[in-house]
């Protein structure tokens, strides 16, 4: 009986999925609101909220690649390289024209418009939001138009080859990023920046300063998972999943599978291009070479970690992960760690140490992942289950004694 | 004299030096039950995937309802490695990729059932319902086609309660008994709304009184989605039950075909299957 229960309440009601999702980053957002606004900072507070900006960003790129590796079947390695030119082409588009030559050192910028800037003169604040969205949106079709390229052939091929090719793919954009002959676009292998940063969405109303910085990530990485939410139930959703379980059979039902697969892939890398722009967003220069293959592994890590297949485990992988790895066991690295000075065992490299050993642990526990393809609601119906079931038990041995 | 739907002309399907089917020509009718039969590796299974796009035939033309679905000669290293008949007799290439046929009208089960294992019993047949839907992915994921959408849940929902598979609505395929699995295959083809169906194996590995439910149940397919049934089929008792017509192939090539009582006298038959009568019994 639990057991039928326990399916129905699990896979009741699509959108219950969807809520609990929505829920799970309302929640993380509302977190952010309430401490940017009425806490005045301290570091470790900072220090949290940096973290948790950084954590969005990796559920989102987690995410799209999620739609790819654990609802479509394909098995993708070129998260890095979408974001780098996500990441790049936000930052062309909104450097203001004041301060292309001061970045622009060594060339002539080759492009000379600001979308943030051009708006905010015709339109005020409103523009200058507007511009960042245009410039985000840019991003992600960068990304996706490239995959698309990508595609094109391989994803005519057998799956397998996605993976060699979108690693390929990644290595190469970084070193044609860093050429020299592409210097009036890219910057060479010079930083971007000066671009509009997270810094300039703080509302100023005399003296007060409300700063939305913090939340504008954290919104848009909603927003963006809240899409991808919406896909993957939809029609098109379960076509992806159809292709996943059985090529042939999905083959069989009409589904075109070049077309679904082109489709999943540009819109994954649509993503990944997006939380390259927010990645850019968030710090203060865009390089390439910081978009390197060990970041495809860290988000595709995070993945495995949360779940392949799972919205809501890449979101928690990700909190999770960005919180240990920069946050949690940063005293590993720094001498004190849970007040412990042994400044001779926790030293620099040590943190590194014991986080493979932490991930090691987890996939052993877990062995497919943190949630496993299941989504929160899942969990959550089987652990009231598992309760009430305990409950009921104990009533009836009561029941037993007393009778 | 009904029209006729599918039509076989001269296929041979030859990989590397392997004729699996042997410049095969048959015909199915329109609302007719057709069986395929022949003893194991006769090349039944490779006949239905050069139809349905699954392989490219080396040489020949298959035709549904007058269209040219599928047509070859061979070519490139076949040239001189065609072993086949009819070399020459066909100068076009014509190949869609089975997606495309089941947009045509034909859909079919396997062999070895392909369900979409790990998702439930209601998806699967949601699934085959994308093919036809007006939708785009924009319009899908803003939820745009709600109207579509609702269409499409309660067609399939349809479908389960006319195969009595309902009840097992959030049931994980694989879950399912075998019996039920064939039947949830069957169902899951029919969304797709065919008109011409093409069953391997339907009653492989069922017992007698699962034989005897499924001759029923296809029997009211038939009527009730106005079909044309083309079946592969070692059961003897189904096929001479339920098909009009025979068809029997022994080693690609066709060799004998009529009623069920012409194709059961056929000496050529006998002698097919003598070496393998335990095949023909389960
Ligand atoms: N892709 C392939 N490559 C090479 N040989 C193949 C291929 N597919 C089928 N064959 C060969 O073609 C022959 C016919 O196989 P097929 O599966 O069509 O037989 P069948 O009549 O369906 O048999 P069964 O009753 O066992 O299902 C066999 O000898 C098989 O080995
Ligand atoms: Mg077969």
């Amino acid at each position: 009986m639990g057991e039928k229960n326990l399916k129905n309440a699990g896979m009741k009601n699509i959108r219950k999925k969807n809520k609990t999702t929505a829920l799970f980053l309302g929640a993380l957002l509302i977190v952010a609101v309430v401490l940017e606004l009425f806490i005045s900072p301290t570091s470790s507070l900072a220090m949290l909220l940096t973290v948790l900006k950084k954590s969005s960003i990796y559920a989102l790129v987690a995410v799209s690649m999620n739609l790819l590796n654990g609802f479509t079947g394909l098995f993708s390695l070129g998260q890095a390289g979408f974001m780098l030119l996500g990441a790049y082409t936000y930052a062309i588009f909104t450097i203001p024209a004041a301060e292309r030559s001061s970045v622009y050192m060594y060339y002539d910028s080759a492009v000379n418009l600001s979308f943030p800037e051009v708006l905010e003169t015709s339109l005020g604040g409103f523009g200058m939001v507007l511009g960042v969205l245009i410039a985000l949106v840019l991003a992600g079709l960068a990304a996706a138009g490239i995959a698309y390229l990508i595609g094109l052939p391989v994803l005519r091929l057998k799956s397998d080859y996605l993976a060699i090719a979108t690693l390929g793919f990644a290595e190469i954009i970084r070193a044609i990023f860093q050429w020299g002959k592409l210097g009036p676009v890219t910057n060479g292998s010079n930083p971007l920046k000066s671009y509009v940063r997270l810094k300039a969405f703080e509302l100023n109303f005399g003296n007060l300063t409300i700063s939305l910085s913090t939340f504008v990530l954290i919104l848009l990485a909603m927003l963006c998972i809240g899409m991808i939410v919406l896909l993957v139930n939809s029609s098109y959703g379960r076509a992806f999943k159809a292709i996943r379980e059985d090529e042939i059979a999905a083959e069989a039902m009409g589904i075109n599978l070049y077309r679904h697969k082109q489709l999943a892939f540009c819109i994954s890398s649509f993503f990944a291009g997006v939380g390259g722009a927010m990645l850019a967003m968030f710090a203060n220069t865009v390089q390439a070479n910081n978009f390197k293959a060990v970041m495809t592994y860290e988000i595709l890590l995070i993945v495995v970690l949360g779940g392949i297949g799972s919205i809501s485990g890449s979101c928690i992988a990700a909190v999770l992960f960005i919180f240990a790895s920069e946050w949690w066991l940063r005293g590993l690295d720094s001498g004190t760690f849970l007040g412990i000075n042994a400044p001779l065992i926790f030293r620099n490299g040590f943190r590194l140490v014991i986080f493979s050993l932490i991930i090691m642990a987890v996939v052993l526990f877990f062995r497919k992942g943190i949630m496993g393809d299941k989504e929160l609601p899942y969990h959550i119906a089987r652990l009231k289950e598992r309760i009430k079931a305990r409950h009921s038990t104990r009533k009836a041995k009561a029941g037993e004694q007393n009778g | 004299m009904a029209e006729t739907v599918l039509r076989l002309d001269d296929i041979t399907m030859q990989f590397g030096g392997v004729v699996a089917v042997d410049n095969l020509s048959l015909e199915v009718k329109k609302g007719e039950i057709v069986a395929l039969i022949g003893p194991n590796g006769a090349g039944k299974t490779t006949a239905f995937n050069c139809i349905t796009g699954v392989y490219e035939p080396t040489n020949g033309r298959v035709t549904l309802n007058d269209e040219i679905i599928a047509e070859n000669y061979p070519k490139g290293k076949m040239k001189a490695l065609y072993k086949g008949e009819n070399n020459g007799r066909y100068a076009k290439s014509v190949y869609f990729t089975p997606d495309a046929i089941t947009k045509r009208g034909i859909a079919r089960t396997f062999q070895n059932i392909r369900l979409f294992k790990a998702l439930t019993v209601f998806e699967n047949v949601l699934i085959a319902k994308h093919m036809r839907a007006k939708q785009n992915v924009f319009s899908a994921t803003f939820r745009l086609n709600a109207k579509e959408e609702k269409r499409m849940q309660k067609e399939a929902m349809q479908l389960l309660e006319a195969q009595n598979l309902a009840h097992l609505k959030e049931a994980i395929a694989s879950s399912l008994p075998y019996g039920l699995q064939r039947r949830l295959e069957i169902a899951r083809a029919l969304a797709t709304e065919p008109s011409l169906l093409l069953l391997d194996e339907p009653a492989a590995g069922m017992n007698p009184q699962e034989t005897q439910e499924l001759t029923a149940f296809i029997r009211r397919i038939r009527e009730e989605y106005r079909l044309t049934i083309f079946m592969i089929e070692h059961h003897m008792d189904l096929v001479m039950k339920i098909s009009e017509r025979i068809y029997v192939i022994d080693f690609g090539k066709l060799i004998s075909q009529g009623t069920a009582g012409e194709v059961q006298n056929d000496q050529r038959v006998i002698d097919a299957y003598l070496g393998v009568a335990d095949d023909a019994e389960n």
